[in-house]
C-alpha cells in the first residue's frame, strides 16, 4: 500500500551496535520522537499516553467507588448529583475501554514487541503506525473535549435512544470512537501483514512465541469486528445530526438492531482486551518457571479459536432484550463454547509450573494473580451464560463484578505483568523487585475487596449504573469503596516503582529473567534497527541451554 | 500468497542490506517482500470496507424486510437511468484503472497517466450526476429521517439552488487546476503539465457529469408530467393541513401513480389535502411520513453518501499516483501502489454495482 | 462478620427472599454453577500455590524441564468442562423457556414506563404507580416505553425483562409469598435512573380484588385528588414534592406556591392557579428560568380535565406549608 512505498531515509545501520547506541539514544529533539517510524518509540510513546488515560479513568473509577459509600437516598445530601455520577461511569467506562484497555497491551506492548520478537527490523508499515498512534491522539482529544464539555452521559454503550436525547456532547464522543476504531484498525492491519510477510528466515508459525499468535488473533478481531463499529457510530452521529431514524423507535426505527449492530463489534472487542493478555500470561509463566510451555500448540490453537468463536456470541448481552427464544438458546450454546478454549489454557498455564524452577518475582506474581482472577472472571461467565440465570442477573453487580474480575483482574493485571517483565528492555533499567512484589501484593488484595462484595450485591437484586442504592446493600458498597482505594494505592505503588528504576534503577542486562524468545537477544535497551543482521531463530521456549551468569547479573545463552 | 515468502532465501539476505534502493523501504529485504507486505496490506483494508458496509447493507436488510412497501414506494423517486450511467461510468473506470495498472508494470507512462486520467474524469463525472440527483431530492424535501417532508401535491418546491452550492467547490478547484496548468506552461515544466492536464480533464468532467444529469433529469420530468397529467387532477379526500400529511392517492388504485406524481413538478395544482395517517389504510399513504419514506431515504443517503466519500478518497489517491507517475517512479518491481489503488477502486465499483439494484431497481 | 452483615435483610446469603415459582429453580440452578466452579477453582488454585512452592527456586534445585505435554491429560481437561458445560446450558435453557411459555389463564397488568416512573394499569381500569398482585396467580406484564429503554426488574422474583420504545415486551410469573418487595429498573435510562424504583405489594385474593375496587376510585378530598392524580399521571418523575429539598430535572413543587416564578422567556409570573394550567397545558412557554435545558414537558392537553387541574393545582398549594427547599 502506499505507506510503504516512499523510502524512508535513516541513518544507516551501523554494524557494531555499541553499548551506547540503542533506540532511545540513537537521535534526539522533541521532533525526533513525535515523527518517529521506530515501532519502538511509537510503543514507549503508546504506553505513555494510555497510561495517563489510565490514570484518568481511575481516578473516574475511585469518584464512583467514593459517592456509593454512601447509599444517596437524599440526594441533597449526596456528594455528586444524579447527573454528574451519570457522566462520572460513562466517561469511566468511555475512557478505559476506548482509551485504555483496547489498545493498551496490543498497541503499547505489541508494538514495542512484536517486530523483536519476530525478528524483523519493523513493522511493515511504519507511517501506517505513527499514523495509528495520532488518530489515537485525535480520538483521545474528542474525549477530553467530551469530558470538558461535560454531559456526556449515555454509558459507555451508547444506547439508543437515550443516546439521541440525551444533551451531551454525543457526536464528539462518537466520532471519538470511530476515530479510535481506525486507529485500532491499522494497528492490527499492521500486526496481520508483519507477522505473514516479514518473518525472517527459520521462524516458522510454530516457532512464533505464544505472545504473537495472542497479539495476531487479535488482530483478526480488530481488523474484522471494528469497522461495524465504525459505521454504528457514524450512523449513530447521523442520527443525532440529521434524525436519520434507524435506531429511533419514534421515526420507525428499532432501538435494539443498535445494540445488536453495537455487540457485534463490542463483544469481539471483549477478546481485543483480554486475547493479549493471555499471551502475555503464556510467556511469563513459561519464562519466570525457566521451562517450556505446557502444550504450546494447545495455547496457540486456543486462540485461534477464542478469536473466531468471539464473532459468534455478542446476543448474550441483550438476552433481557426480548429475542426470539431461539435467537437466545443458539447465543447461550454458542457463548458457552468460547469457555472450553479459556480453561483450556488455564490448564496450561498451571501446567507449566510442574516441574519447572519457580522464580517468584514481580511480573510471576502478577501472573499467578492473573490466574486466579481471570479463573474466578471466567467461571462466572458460566453464570451469566445460562439463559435462566442471565434473567435475575443481567444489568446488575454481578455482570460490574464479572466484566471487571476479566477485564481488569485479568487484563490490567497481564498488563502490568507484562510491563514489569519488558521494562528493563524497553528502559534499560531494573526496577526494585521487593516493592514490586509489595505492588502485586496489594492490588491482589485490593481488587479481591473491591469486586467480590459486587458478586454478592448483584444476586442480591442491586442494578448497575445506580447512583443511589437501598440501605441494605450499604455494608457491601463499604466494603467495594475500601477496596478500591487499597487497590488504587497498589497500583500507585507500582507506578512509583517502574518511575523510581528510571532515575535509580541498576542497568538491566540483556536477559534478566532467562527467556528465550528474541528479544533478550539484543541489548536492553535494543538498538535503533533492533537486529543488524537477521538472529537465529530456535524454539522460544527451549531453556535448557540458558544460564545465569552472575557477572553480568542476567542469563546468557550456552552455545 | 504471503506466508510463502516470508522466507526469503537466506544467502541473498545479507548483501541487500547494503544495496537498498531508494524505493524500497528500509526495513524490507526484497521488493517482493515489500509488494506482498503491500498487497496483503490493502486486501485487509478491503475486508474492514466490506465490513464497514455491509452494517449499513444489514440495515438496509431489516428495514426492507418490514416494511417492503416503503422501499417499493421510494424508489419510484430515484431515477434509474442517472443509476444505470454511473454504473457504466464506473464500470468503465475499473477498465482504465485496470490498463494503468498494466501500463505501470510495462513503464508506458504516456499511457499510464493516461488512464489515471480517464479513471479521475469517471469518477468526476459519477460524482455530477450524483450532485443532480442529490439536489434534486433536496429541491423536493426528500430528507432523510426527521427532516422529510411529506409529498403532497402543491408542496412547495424548494427554491433553494442546491446544485450551484454542490457545483462551487469543483468550480473552485478547476480554476485552480487551470491556473496550474498555465503556470505548467509557463514554466514549460514537463511534470507540472503531465499532472495538471489529467486534473484539468477531471475537474470539467464533473460538469459535464452536472450537464448530463440535468438533462436527464428534466426528461424525466417531462415524461412524468406528460404520463400522469391527469391523475394529479383527482380530487382527494379529507382536507387536513397537518405536516404529518401524507400521500393524497388512497383512492388512486394505481401503486405506481403518487410517486411520480408526486415529483413537485405540477406545482400549478391547488389540490392542497391529503389524509391524515389514521385515515388511510393503503399502504401509498401510510409510508409518506418521517417514519417510513423519511427511514429510506436515511438508508439511501447513507450508503451512497459514504459511497461518495469513498469515490473522493480515491480521487485523491489516483491524484497522488498520477503526481508520482509524472515523476517517473514506477517500473516492473516498484508498482504496488497503483495496483493496490486498483483493487481499492474495483472495490468502491464493486459496492456500486450492489448499491444500484438494491436501490433503484426495487419495482 | 457474615452473619451479622446481612442480618438486617437476610433470607440467603447470595439471595433475597424466594417469592416467584421461579425463584427456587433459579437459585437451585446459581448453587449449582456455584458448587461446579468451586470444584474447577480450589484445585486450580490449590495445584497453583502447591507448585509455586515446591518448585519455587531455590539453591541447589533445578527443575527438569521435560514435562511439556500430555495427550492424555488434555484431552481429559477439555472434553469434561465440554460436558459440564452442556449440563449447564442445558438447564439454562429449559429454566428460560419455561420462564418464556405462558401458562393459559392469566391475570394481566399493563406496565408503562417513562422517565423515571411506572405506571400498572389493572384489568377494571385503575391506574397506580405502585405493583399489587395476586399471591398464587400466574401474571402477565404487558410493557411499552414511553420514552428511552427501561428494564423491569424484580430480584424477589429473579425476573427481568427490557422495556423497548416502539414495541411491546412481556413476560410472565408467580407470586408465592405475600409481602413487600423491590422493583428496580436495571436498563440505564437517564438523570434519576436510580430513582426509578417502585414497590411490590402481594396480597391474597381477598386484599386484591380490595386493592383494585379502590385503586379506581379518584378520592374525594380536591389535595388527596391532586396527590393522586401527580402519582399516576408521571408528575412525579420530574418534579419532587418531598421535604428533603431533592432536586428532579424540573421545578420542585414543594414551597413554590405563591412566589413569583422568573421565566425562561424573560418576565415574571406569580405562581397561582392560572400559571399551574397554563404550565401543563403549554409548558414550554411557560417554563422557569434554569428549567429551559431540562427534557421539556410534554403538553397534557386533552389529558387532564379542568377539575383535575384544579386539583393538581391544590395539592401543589398544600405543600407550601412544609419546609422550603435548600439551595
Amino acid at each position: 500500500m502506499s505507506v510503504v512505498t516512499k523510502p524512508v531515509t535513516m541513518p544507516s545501520p551501523s554494524k557494531e551496535v555499541g553499548v551506547e547506541d540503542n533506540y532511545l539514544t540513537h537521535s534526539s529533539g522533541f521532533l525526533s520522537w513525535a515523527l518517529t517510524l521506530d515501532h519502538k518509540r511509537i510503543g514507549v510513546m503508546y504506553l505513555a499516553c494510555i497510561m495517563s488515560a489510565f490514570a484518568l479513568g481511575g481516578a473516574l473509577a475511585l469518584m464512583i467507588r467514593l459517592h456509593l459509600w454512601n447509599p444517596n437516598l437524599d440526594p441533597s445530601q449526596a456528594w455528586l448529583s444524579n447527573k454528574v455520577y451519570n457522566q462520572v461511569f460513562t466517561l469511566h467506562g468511555a475512557v478505559m475501554v476506548f482509551l485504555f484497555i483496547i489498545p493498551s497491551i496490543p498497541a503499547a506492548l505489541g508494538n514495542f514487541l512484536l517486530p523483536i520478537m519476530l525478528g524483523s527490523k519493523d513493522v511493515a508499515f511504519p507511517r501506517l503506525n505513527l499514523g495509528s498512534f495520532y488518530l489515537w491522539v485525535t480520538g483521545a482529544c474528542f474525549f477530553l473535549f467530551s469530558i470538558f464539555a461535560t454531559g456526556l452521559d449515555t454509558g459507555w454503550t451508547f444506547y439508543t435512544p437515550y443516546s439521541i436525547e440525551s444533551q451531551g456532547p454525543i457526536v464528539a464522543a462518537t466520532m471519538g470512537v470511530f476515530v479510535l476504531g481506525f486507529s485500532s484498525i491499522f494497528t492490527g492491519l499492521n500486526f496481520i501483514v508483519t507477522i505473514n510477510t516479514m518473518r525472517p528466515p527459520g521462524m516458522t508459525w510454530f516457532r512464533m512465541p505464544l505472545f504473537l499468535w495472542a497479539v495476531y488473533s487479535t488482530s483478526i478481531i480488530q481488523v474484522l469486528a471494528t469497522p461495524v463499529l465504525g459505521i454504528t457510530m457514524l450512523l449513530l452521529a447521523a442520527e443525532r445530526i440529521l434524525g436519520i431514524g434507524i435506531f429511533d423507535a419514534k421515526l420507525n426505527g428499532d432501538p435494539v438492531a443498535f445494540q445488536h449492530f453495537f455487540w457485534f463489534y463490542s463483544h469481539p472487542a471483549v477478546y481485543i482486551m483480554i486475547l493479549p493478555a493471555m499471551g502475555i500470561i503464556s510467556e511469563l509463566m513459561s519464562v519466570h518457571s525457566h521451562k517450556g510451555i505446557f502444550g504450546y500448540r494447545m495455547i496457540a490453537y486456543s486462540s485461534v479459536a477464542i478469536a473466531l468463536f468471539g464473532f459468534l456470541v455478542w446476543g448474550h448481552h441483550m438476552f433481557t432484550a426480548g429475542m426470539a427464544d431461539v435467537t437466545a438458546i443458539v447465543f447461550s450454546a454458542l457463548t458457552f463454547t468460547v469457555s472450553i478454549p479459556s480453561a483450556i489454557k488455564v490448564f496450561n498455564w498451571v501446567g507449566t509450573m510442574y516441574k519447572g524452577t519457580v522464580s517468584l518475582n514481580t511480573p510471576m506474581l502478577y501472573a499467578l494473580a492473573f490466574i486466579f482472577l481471570f479463573t474466578i472472571g471466567g467461571l462466572t461467565g458460566l453464570f451469566l451464560g445460562a439463559l435462566s440465570m442471565d434473567m435475575h442477573l443481567h444489568d446488575t453487580y454481578f455482570v460490574v463484578a464479572h466484566f471487571h474480575y476479566v477485564m481488569m483482574g485479568g487484563t490490567l493485571v497481564a498488563f502490568l505483568g507484562g510491563l514489569f517483565h519488558w521494562w528493563p528492555k524497553m528502559t534499560g533499567k531494573m526496577f526494585n523487585d521487593f516493592w514490586g512484589i509489595v505492588s502485586a501484593a496489594i492490588v491482589f488484595v485490593g481488587f479481591n475487596l473491591t469486586f467480590l462484595p459486587q458478586f454478592v450485591l448483584g444476586t442480591r437484586g442491586m442494578p448497575r449504573r445506580y447512583a443511589s442504592y437501598q440501605l441494605e446493600f450499604q455494608d457491601l458498597h463499604r466494603l467495594s469503596t475500601i477496596g478500591a482505594l487499597m487497590l488504587g494505592m497498589g497500583l500507585l505503588v507500582a507506578g512509583l516503582t517502574l518511575l523510581h528504576s528510571l532515575f535509580y534503577g541498576k542497568k538491566a542486562p540483556r536477559n534478566p529473567w532467562g527467556g528465550a524468545t528474541l528479544e533478550w537477544e539484543c541489548s536492553s535497551p535494543p538498538p535503533h534497527d533492533n537486529f543488524s543482521s537477521a538472529p537465529a531463530v530456535g524454539d522460544p521456549y527451549e531453556f535448557s541451554n540458558i544460564e545465569y551468569d552472575s557477572k553480568t547479573g542476567g542469563y546468557i545463552k550456552k552455545k | 500468497m504471503a506466508t510463502a515468502v516470508a522466507t526469503p532465501p537466506a544467502d541473498h539476505h545479507e548483501e541487500e542490506h547494503h544495496e537498498h534502493p531508494s524505493w524500497l523501504a528500509h526495513h524490507f529485504d526484497d521488493a517482493e517482500q515489500q509488494f506482498d507486505a503491500g498487497k496483503l496490506g490493502m486486501w485487509l483494508f478491503l475486508v474492514t470496507e466490506v465490513l464497514f458496509f455491509s452494517g449499513m447493507f444489514c440495515a438496509y436488510a431489516l428495514y426492507r424486510n418490514r416494511n417492503p412497501e416503503v422501499f417499493e414506494f421510494c424508489s419510484t423517486f430515484l431515477n434509474e437511468k442517472l443509476g444505470a450511467i454511473n454504473t457504466g461510468v464506473l464500470l468503465f473506470s475499473s477498465l482504465t484503472m485496470a490498463w494503468a495498472v498494466r501500463a505501470s508494470q510495462l513503464r508506458e507512462t504516456k499511457t499510464l497517466i493516461g488512464m489515471l486520467a480517464a479513471t479521475l474524469g469517471c469518477a468526476a463525472i459519477f460524482l455530477g450526476v450524483k450532485a443532480v440527483e442529490y439536489s434534486h431530492k433536496w429541491g423536493l424535501g426528500l430528507f432523510p429521517g426527521k427532516f422529510y417532508v411529506s409529498q403532497i401535491e402543491g408542496a412547495h418546491h424548494s427554491e433553494v439552488p442546491y446544485l450551484w452550492y454542490l457545483c462551487i467547490p469543483s468550480l473552485v478547484l478547476l480554476v485552480c487546476f487551470v491556473l496550474y496548468y498555465v503556470y505548467g506552461v509557463v514554466s514549460a515544466s514537463k511534470f507540472h503539465l503531465r499532472v495538471a492536464g489529467p486534473l484539468v480533464v477531471a475537474a470539467g468532467c464533473y460538469f459535464a457529469g452536472v450537464g448530463l444529469g440535468v438533462y436527464l433529469e428534466a426528461e424525466a420530468e417531462v415524461s412524468h408530467s406528460i404520463a400522469h397529467a391527469p391523475a394529479s387532477h383527482t380530487d382527494h379526500a379529507t382536507a387536513d393541513h397537518s405536516h404529518e400529511a401524507t400521500v393524497p392517492d388512497a383512492t388512486v388504485p394505481d401503486a405506481a401513480v403518487p410517486g411520480v406524481n408526486l415529483l413537485g413538478i405540477e406545482a400549478s395544482t391547488t389540490h392542497d389535502v391529503a389524509i391524515t395517517p389514521a385515515e388511510s389504510s393503503t399502504p401509498d399513504s401510510s409510508v409518506n411520513q418521517k417514519g417510513m419514506a423519511g427511514l429510506f431515504f436515511s438508508i439511501y443517503y447513507c450508503m451512497t453518501g459514504v459511497h461518495a466519500f469513498h469515490i473522493l478518497g480515491g480521487m485523491a489517491v489516483i491524484t497522488w499516483l498520477i503526481v508520482k507517475s509524472a515523476n517517473l517512479e514506477f517500473h516492473s518491481k516498484y508498482y504496488g501502489p497503483v495496483d493496490n489503488v486498483g483493487l481499492y477502486w474495483h472495490l468502491v465499483d464493486f459496492i456500486w454495482i450492489y448499491l444500484f439494484p438494491l436501490l433503484y431497481l426495487i419495482t | 462478620m457474615i452473619p451479622a452483615l446481612f442480618a438486617d435483610i437476610n433470607d440467603t446469603f447470595w439471595f433475597p427472599k424466594q417469592a416467584s415459582t421461579f425463584a427456587k429453580q433459579i437459585d437451585f440452578m446459581y448453587d449449582a454453577i456455584l458448587w461446579i466452579s468451586i470444584i474447577f477453582f480450589v484445585p486450580i488454585v490449590v495445584a497453583m500455590i502447591y507448585f509455586m512452592v515446591k518448585y519455587r527456586e531455590r539453591p541447589g534445585y533445578r527443575g527438569s524441564p521435560e514435562a511439556l505435554h500430555n495427550t492424555t491429560l488434555e484431552i481429559t481437561w477439555s472434553v469434561v468442562p465440554t460436558f459440564i458445560v452442556v449440563w449447564i446450558f442445558w438447564e439454562g435453557t429449559v429454566g428460560y423457556l419455561n420462564m418464556q411459555t405462558l401458562p393459559p389463564d392469566t391475570e394481566d397488568i399493563k406496565v408503562t414506563a417513562k422517565k423515571w416512573n411506572w405506571n400498572f394499569k389493572y384489568k377494571n381500569g385503575a391506574e397506580n404507580p405502585e405493583l399489587h398482585l395476586p399471591v398464587g396467580r400466574d401474571v402477565k406484564v404487558i410493557m411499552r416505553s414511553d420514552d428511552v429503554l427501561h428494564s423491569f426488574f424484580i430480584p424477589a422474583f429473579r425476573v427481568k425483562r427490557d422495556v423497548v420504545p416502539g414495541r411491546y415486551t412481556y413476560m410472565w410469573f408467580q407470586p408465592t409469598v405475600e409481602g413487600t418487595f423491590d422493583l428496580f429498573c436495571s436498563e440505564y435510562c437517564g438523570d434519576n435512573h436510580s430513582r426509578m424504583n417502585a414497590k411490590v405489594f402481594v396480597h391474597d385474593e381477598e386484599g386484591y380484588a380490595k386493592f383494585l375496587a379502590e385503586a379506581i376510585k379518584e378520592p374525594d378530598d380536591i389535595v388527596e385528588r391532586g396527590k393522586w392524580l401527580y402519582e399516576r399521571k408521571a408528575c412525579k418523575g420530574c418534579h419532587y414534592a418531598g421535604t428533603d429539598g431533592a432536586q428532579g430535572p424540573g421545578p420542585s413543587y414543594n414551597g413554590s406556591w405563591g412566589k413569583p416564578v422568573p421565566l425562561a422567556a424573560g418576565g415574571e409570573r406569580l405562581f397561582d392557579e392560572n400559571y399551574v394550567s397554563d404550565s401543563i397545558l403549554n409548558p414550554i412557554l411557560q417554563a422557569r428560568k434554569g428549567y429551559e435545558t431540562a427534557a421539556a414537558m410534554p403538553s397534557y392537553k386533552g389529558q387532564l380535565k379542568e377539575e383535575q387541574i384544579d386539583a393538581i393545582a391544590a395539592y401543589i398549594k398544600s405543600l407550601q406549608s412544609a419546609t422550603p427547599p435548600k439551595k
